[in-house]
C-alpha cells in the first residue's frame, strides 16, 4: 500500500514538472525551424514556403513599441532590400500579446509598416505560438534559415550588428556577414551573438 | 560632514571634467573606448577620494537635483564582482520595460528593509542613451528612487552581456545576486516575496 502511495506520489510529481518547467528552449543553429502561416499587415497569411525565389529567409521578432526595436527599424528595412534580391528576404514578426503590450496591436502593426515603409512581410504570431518554438525571447531577436532539402535550416541566432545605438558606429553587422557568408556558399563564421532587447510579452 | 560634501562636490567636478572630455572625443570619432585611456590615471588627489578601485563614471547627468553616474561595461565590473560581508542585488531594467517597472517597488522595499543586514541594490539602466536625460532622471525623481541608480552605456552587447552571466539572453528584466561566496543570475521578473525568498539564501 505505501509504495502505491509512494508510486502515486512521484507520479504526481512527474506530471506536474512537466506542466510547470519552462517550454523546451527552442532552436540551435543547425536545428530545422518549423514554417508557419501568419496573418500579414495586408490581412493575407504569409507562409516562408510562400515566398518565390528564397533560398533562405531572415526572420525578425520585432514589434512596434520596443525601444530598441525602434532603433532597428530603419537597418530591418536596408536588409530587406540588400538581400531580398539575393534570395534571403526579411520576415518580420511581432510576437506580442497586445492585451499585454497595447502598442503591439494588429492595427498598430499596420500603421507602423505604413508609417516605416516596411517592404517586407510584418506578421502578426497569434496566440503567440510560433516565437516560443524558435524560443525568442525578446526583441528585435533574428533566425538566419537557409532552405535546404531537409528543411529550413537555423545558421544564425542573435543581433543584427553591434551597436543599437547608433548605425553610423557600428563596427560588426552580425546579419549581414552570415547573410553574405551564405549567399557565397560559406559556412558563417559568427553563428550567435547576445543583446538587450524587450522581453517577449504572452 | 564638511569633508563628505567637499568629496562629493570635487567628485562631481572630477566627473564633469571627464565628461566633458568624453563629449569631445566622442563628437571627434565616436570612438568612446579611447575615454578608458583618459581616466585609467586618475590623479593622486582623485583616486584617494574614493574606496580603492571604485571606478569614474563616464559622466554624471544631473537635473532636478538628481544625478546618475554612467559607466562602460569596464567600469560596471566592478560593482558585480566586490568581495565584502555585503550581498549585492543587481538588477538590470530601464524606464521603457513595463516588467522591470513592475517589480522596482520590489528591489526598493528590499533595499529599504535590509540596510542594516548588509543588502545592497543597485538598479542598473539600459535606457537609450537619448533618453537618460529626458526619461531616467524625471523617472527617479517622480518614484523618489533610494536605491543606487547607474547607467550602463555599453552599445557591444555581445562582449559584455555574457560577462553579466553565459545564460543570459538578453531580455530585461534580469538580475543578478552575489557576495563573496555565491552567485546566481536571474533572467525573470520578480514578486517581493521571490525577491527576499532568493536574497535569504545568500546568508
Amino acid at each position: 500500500m505505501k509504495t502505491i502511495k509512494i508510486f502515486g506520489a512521484v507520479m504526481l510529481v512527474t506530471f506536474l514538472a512537466a506542466f510547470t518547467t519552462k517550454p523546451a528552449e527552442g532552436y540551435k543553429v543547425g536545428d530545422v525551424a518549423t514554417d508557419f502561416s501568419l496573418k500579414n499587415v495586408d490581412n493575407k497569411k504569409v507562409s516562408l514556403k510562400d515566398i518565390k525565389d528564397a533560398k533562405g529567409y531572415i526572420v525578425v521578432f520585432t514589434c512596434n513599441h520596443c525601444p530598441y526595436a525602434q532603433a532597428y527599424e530603419d537597418r530591418i528595412v536596408a536588409l530587406d532590400k540588400k538581400y531580398k534580391k539575393l534570395g534571403y528576404p526579411v520576415v518580420a514578426i511581432n510576437p506580442n500579446n497586445p492585451e499585454k503590450q497595447k502598442e503591439d496591436s494588429f492595427a498598430k502593426m499596420q500603421e507602423k509598416a505604413k508609417a516605416k515603409k516596411f517592404t517586407f512581410p510584418y506578421l502578426f504570431d497569434e496566440g503567440q505560438k510560433i516565437y516560443p518554438q524558435y524560443g525568442a525571447t525578446k526583441t528585435p531577436h533574428v533566425y538566419i534559415l537557409q532552405k535546404t532539402a531537409k528543411g529550413n535550416v537555423v545558421k544564425y541566432i542573435g543581433a543584427i550588428d553591434d551597436n543599437y545605438e547608433d548605425a553610423a558606429a557600428v563596427k560588426t553587422k552580425y546579419v549581414e556577414n552570415a547573410v553574405d557568408a551564405l549567399v557565397k556558399g560559406k559556412e558563417v563564421t559568427v553563428k550567435e551573438t547576445k543583446a538587450i532587447g524587450c522581453s517577449i510579452k504572452a | 560632514m564638511k569633508s563628505y560634501v567637499n568629496r562629493t562636490v570635487m567628485l562631481l567636478f572630477a566627473g564633469m571634467l571627464l565628461a566633458s572630455c568624453n563629449n569631445k572625443t566622442e563628437a571627434e570619432g565616436g570612438t568612446p573606448s579611447v575615454i578608458a585611456d583618459t581616466t585609467a590615471t586618475p590623479t593622486q588627489e582623485t583616486a584617494d577620494l574614493k574606496p580603492a578601485g571604485e571606478p569614474i563614471p563616464l559622466k554624471v547627468y544631473t537635473k532636478d537635483g538628481v544625478s546618475v553616474k554612467a559607466y562602460d561595461f569596464n567600469k560596471l565590473e566592478y560593482f558585480l564582482k566586490q568581495k565584502n560581508d555585503t550581498t549585492y542585488v543587481v538588477n538590470f531594467w530601464a524606464t521603457w520595460c513595463v516588467p522591470c517597472v513592475e517589480e522596482l517597488p520590489h528591489f526598493e522595499e528590499l533595499n529599504a528593509k535590509y540596510k542594516k543586514d548588509k543588502i545592497k541594490v543597485m538598479l542598473v539602466s539600459l535606457d537609450m542613451f537619448k533618453m537618460v536625460e529626458s526619461k531616467l532622471l524625471p523617472f527617479i525623481k517622480e518614484k523618489q528612487l533610494k536605491s543606487d541608480v547607474v547607467y550602463l552605456r555599453d552599445p557591444d552587447q555581445n562582449t559584455w552581456l555574457p560577462k553579466v552571466d553565459s545564460t543570459w539572453s538578453g531580455a530585461l528584466p534580469a538580475t543578478l545576486i552575489y557576495n563573496k561566496d555565491m552567485r546566481k543570475f536571474y533572467e525573470k521578473q520578480f514578486t517581493y516575496a521571490e525577491l527576499e525568498k532568493e536574497v535569504s539564501n545568500f546568508k
